[in-house]
């Protein structure tokens, strides 16, 4: 099998300005995201992270990929790979911003020499792994052939030898005022170690250290260069070879290995990502994925972008399963406020978008759909614009969506209508309900409206919970159960101290 | 070079931490007194003495290398007093001349150092000549060692070798350094190298070798190149200017350490002067180990009150060998404050080194001394008197082991006499059965009486001494408790 990519079986146009889609920031996958490839920025991985596939196959590609990356040993070679690609780059970099020919070439040169070593490695260590996607089989086949091929093997041959012969130059320096000679090294002695020896008996312990940290980035004044200009004209042959070497290797990345050092960042990112979860014993899993069938469901899964700002508090991170089994498709979710409602929405998107793209999704469990679209509408609490205003803008979002909304898409509703008259809210959502049937889509909606929880054998309804003992205490579980009126408004009721027992033991006799 | 004139084997630790009950011995056994008299007014000399007062010593053997240092220094005090003008001197000439490394640059702190290492060479020139003309009329093995090795270190060979390195150290030729190619070819590895012909015009020499050579003159408004080349300079001589700062910060911790463990010697010189002017005795104390119970001695008097009303006072003779307990009753202002005071100021005197104030005197060490007195002064009490003698009898079973010295001073009175003395009774006899050493002085004839009824074979009971008359001596005598106390004398003596 020949090599394309990590990340595609087929050989497809990739697009690079995938743009980030506009329910990222309802469903908080921006947050997920960047905080993703914050520490790559240098990849420019967010493309791979814009783009949804609805390829079961390549899903199952970049799958497996992951299976042999989750195994330690594979993840620290990469990592070791990438790390050395990073400063191939650095040195390269250099080249082009310094100015002084020896200068120039001898970072050109170690940049070569990390390359070859780099590549070398990562054949040898591809070698021992174990591996059993077909991604990184045919990756080991295309860096096999490319090591052993004559152009890797005189480029790595020539760098060692240049450099050999540059490593074993030794040369003074005689700093006079306003004057310096260079000359050959011929054995002089070390004077600080003489100087150190005579006062050696003073010891008292520690004393302060008076060496001054001279560390200067790469680069070179005049000065320095003229020392190396003298230097190469006491060694002559030695840096002809040097600028026969940077002539004939100018470019020296193969495209192949350039490309997967990039793409198998993907991969890095989101297990670095999903590790830190490891301790707070939230689990991910590899979804089962469809393009046909909508049975959907996932044990144990979570708000990841919640789940991560709780990373460093001692909260623990609430999980919810969910099932829809033809013919549900639609889930709607009611109780208390604050109960965990929005991010229960917000995690049935999460989940079908990460498992879009290929990547394991939280919990112990999952199938999942292959959407061809994702709508959101979530209210905006703090609109400044008059409700009647606010309604229209509504209603044509909503008409937008519904609109270019196909059986195989997703939407997600969070609290629509909620700032209008309850006849209204009623009148409206049942309605669009209606609509939303017809379409036969999967949708999570969020309401406070028990009317819409049990409206067919499509919906499925499903509550924010309390605990018995203490109805004000949320437990952020959403259970699949009737929508209960009385334990919401009972439990709103305890929160301003009246409910019955409340209010006759409040009121004395 | 190490002074070791306060340990055998180390530097004396001035930063080392007080006992956590240091704060209350100062009070109790009133310290400041004696500190300031060894002190003189010199805030360093006090600070050393109180260090090593606090911090005493806890084996015989080396509580002796300091009683015979000590004695060489009583025996020669315008040397050690010499001597100590030496660290004093560089002190001095550094406020003087300015000396000192305060820059970050390798150039100027390589010769700020020489500067520095030219004034202590002078010093130890001064120090090699006084142990040339004294050392033979010093016996301890402290000093022996110290001279000696003054006189091996620091020859003549050894000032001229030091002298030719702050000589060549200023690079008036030139600055000879080697270095490689390193990553990027740039220059790495700089090392200050010695030319092979060392001497009056190496560069001269070298210049003249056959192998090629290649010089380059900046011109004289490459500001940015003279920089540079002052950067590769200082990159050269980095390690060298480090070495050489270095060696002038160990000469001068040298002579720190000179300065502060003489203090101590100084110190004690100054206060055998004071009491020699009162005709007051001094003794080198006879010290068993810790796990002995020894304690006797003649004239011994309480060394604060002495130096406070500057005159000879009142001494006692106790034999209390074998015993573990002394409980001391007797006359109020009958002198049993001033004795148990002259028990804690000669243990702590002795564990430190020093002699001490009496004829003679013979202890074990103590693993520590404690003290827990009644706090009448103390005002500003939270909570009750009982409480908080309580609170801090607490504190000290948190640190006391077994083996130390606790001095009671009228404690546990706050309370009934039935209660207290059975709150003495139960902490005594479990201080007792852990080996701790115990002074209780007390009015409390019910705790006093129920140890002497118990006719324990490792307990004494002294009594203020009362004469005839009534009235009192202030020294203290072997004598069982008594069941009135001397109060109405006192009475009778303020009311008339």
């Amino acid at each position: 099998m020949t090599f394309h990519s990590i990340l595609f079986d087929k050989d497809v146009v990739q697009s690079e300005s995938a743009e980030q889609p506009n329910f990222f920031t309802d469903l908080n996958l921006d947050q997920v995201i960047d905080a993703i490839t914050n520490k790559k920025q240098e990849y420019n991985l967010k493309p791979y992270f814009y783009t949804p596939l609805r390829d079961a196959e390549t899903i199952n590609y970049r799958h497996e990929a992951f299976r042999d990356m989750e195994a330690k040993d594979l993840m620290v070679h990469i990592k070791a790979f990438a790390e050395k690609m990073i400063i191939v780059r650095r040195y390269l970099g250099f080249v082009e911003k310094l100015n002084f020919n020896f200068h120039k070439k001898g970072w050109f040169l170690e940049a070569v020499l990390v390359y070859c070593d780099a590549v070398t490695e990562l054949g040898r260590n591809l070698d021992q792994a174990e591996i059993t996607s077909r991604g990184f089989l045919a990756f080991r086949e295309y860096v096999t052939h490319y090591v052993h091929s004559s152009g890797f093997q005189s480029l790595q041959t020539e760098a060692q030898e240049v450099k050999t012969g540059l490593s074993t130059v030794r040369y003074c320096v005689i700093i006079q005022i306003g004057k310096f000679s260079v000359l050959n090294y011929e054995g002089e002695t070390d004077y600080s170690v003489e100087v150190e020896k005579t006062f050696e008996k003073f010891k008292q312990g520690a004393v302060k250290n008076y060496r001054l940290d001279l560390y200067k980035g790469s680069g070179m004044n005049h000065i320095e260069a003229q020392i190396l200009d003298f230097v190469s004209r006491l060694n002559p042959e030695r840096f002809a070879a040097l600028d026969k070497f940077s002539e004939g290797h100018s470019q020296f990345v193969d495209e192949t290995i350039r490309i997967f050092d990039r793409e198998i960042q993907f991969y890095v990112s989101y297990l670095e990502y999903i590790a830190d979860f490891k301790p707070q014993h939230l689990v991910f899993c590899y979804p089962y994925v469809s393009v046909e069938s909508r049975d959907v469901y996932d044990y144990g899964g979570f708000d990841l972008a919640l789940a991560h700002t709780l990373l460093n508090t001692r909260k623990p991170v609430i999980c919810n399963d969910f099932i829809l089994k033809t013919p549900e498709r639609i889930i709607v979710v009611t109780g208390p406020n604050q109960g965990g409602k929005t991010t229960f929405a917000r995690t049935f998107g999460q989940l079908h978008y990460l498992a879009s793209i290929g990547c394991l999704v939280p919990g112990r469990e999952a199938q999942l759909f292959l959407f061809d679209q994702i709508f959101t509408h979530f209210e905006v609490e703090e609109d400044i614009r008059t409700l009647r205003g606010k309604l229209q803008d509504d209603l044509v979002r909503i008409h937008n969506i519904l609109v270019r909304a196909t059986p195989d898409s997703i939407l997600i509703l969070n609290e629509i209508f909620a700032s209008t008259t309850l006849k209204d809210a009623v009148f409206l959502s049942k309605e669009i309900m209606a609509r939303v049937m017809e379409l036969d889509l999967l949708c999570v909606w969020v309401t406070f409206l028990d009317e819409l929880a049990e409206f067919n054998d499509k919906t499925i309804s499903m509550v924010s919970t309390v605990l018995p003992e203490n109805p004000a205490l949320r437990t952020f579980k959403i259970v699949r159960k009737p929508a209960d009126g009385l334990a919401y408004a009972l439990s709103i009721a305890e929160k301003y101290r009246l409910t019955y027992s409340q209010v006759k033991e409040r009121i004395k006799l | 070079m190490k002074v070791y004139l306060l340990h055998r084997d180390r530097d004396f630790d001035s930063k080392q931490n007080f006992p956590s009950n240091a704060q209350a011995l100062i009070q109790d056994l009133e310290l400041n007194t004696l500190f300031t008299a060894m002190a003189i007014k010199d805030e360093f000399l006090f600070n050393v003495v109180k260090q090593a007062v606090l911090t005493g010593l806890n084996d015989p053997d080396s509580i002796r290398y300091r009683q015979d240092i000590l004695r060489d220094c009583l025996n020669n005090p315008a040397v050690v007093r010499e001597i100590y003008q030496i660290p004093i001197q560089s002190i001095q000439n550094k406020h003087k001349k300015w000396l000192g490394i305060f820059s970050k640059y390798p150039g100027s702190i390589l010769s700020s150092a020489i500067e520095l290492l030219e004034m202590f060479v002078d010093l130890l020139r001064r120090l090699k000549q006084i142990a040339d003309e004294h050392a033979d009329k010093f016996e301890s093995d402290g000093f022996k060692r110290f001279f000696v090795m003054i006189q091996q270190e620091l020859s003549e060979d050894y000032f001229a070798i030091v002298e030719n390195h702050l000589k060549e150290l200023r690079f008036h030729r030139g600055v000879l350094l080697s270095a490689e190619l390193g990553i990027g070819n740039e220059g790495k590895n700089y090392i200050l190298r010695k030319a092979k012909h060392n001497g009056q015009n190496w560069v001269k020499r070298i210049l003249a070798r056959k192998s090629p050579i290649y010089s380059y003159t900046l011109h004289p408004r490459d500001d940015a190149g003279a920089r540079a080349l002052g950067e590769l300079r200082d990159g050269g001589i980095n390690l060298v200017a480090n070495a050489v700062a270095q060696s002038a910060d160990h000469i001068d911790s040298f002579l720190n350490a000179l300065r502060l463990e003489l203090a101590f010697y100084i110190g004690c010189l100054n206060l055998v002067d004071q009491l020699t002017q009162f005709g007051e005795p001094t003794a080198f104390p006879t010290m068993m180990d810790s796990k002995e119970r020894i304690h006797s001695f003649t004239e011994l008097y309480d060394i604060c009150l002495a130096l406070t009303t500057k005159q000879k006072v009142v001494g006692n003779d106790v034999n209390a060998d074998g015993r573990e307990l002394v409980i001391i009753t007797g006359a109020n202002q009958g002198g049993k404050s001033t004795f148990l005071r002259s028990i804690g100021l000669a243990q702590l005197m002795m564990q430190a080194g020093m002699f001490v104030p009496a004829e003679s005197f013979s202890a074990n060490v103590c693993t520590g001394l404690f003290t827990h007195y009644k706090r009448e002064e103390d005002t500003s009490m939270k909570s009750g008197k009982l409480d908080e003698e309580l609170s801090r009898m607490s504190i000290i079973v948190d640190n006391i082991i077994p083996n130390s010295l606790i001095l009671f001073n009228e404690s546990f009175a706050a309370t009934n006499e039935r209660e207290g003395s059975e709150i003495a009774r139960q902490i005594t006899c479990a201080l007792l059965d852990r080996h701790i050493k115990i002074f209780f002085v007390t009015h409390q004839y019910e705790l006093a009486h129920g140890f002497h009824e118990k006719k324990l074979d490792n307990a004494i009971f002294l009594r203020a001494e009362r004469k005839a008359d009534g009235g009192r001596t202030f020294r203290v005598v072997e004598g069982k408790p008594l069941q009135t106390s001397y109060g109405k004398d006192l009475y009778r003596k303020v009311f008339g």
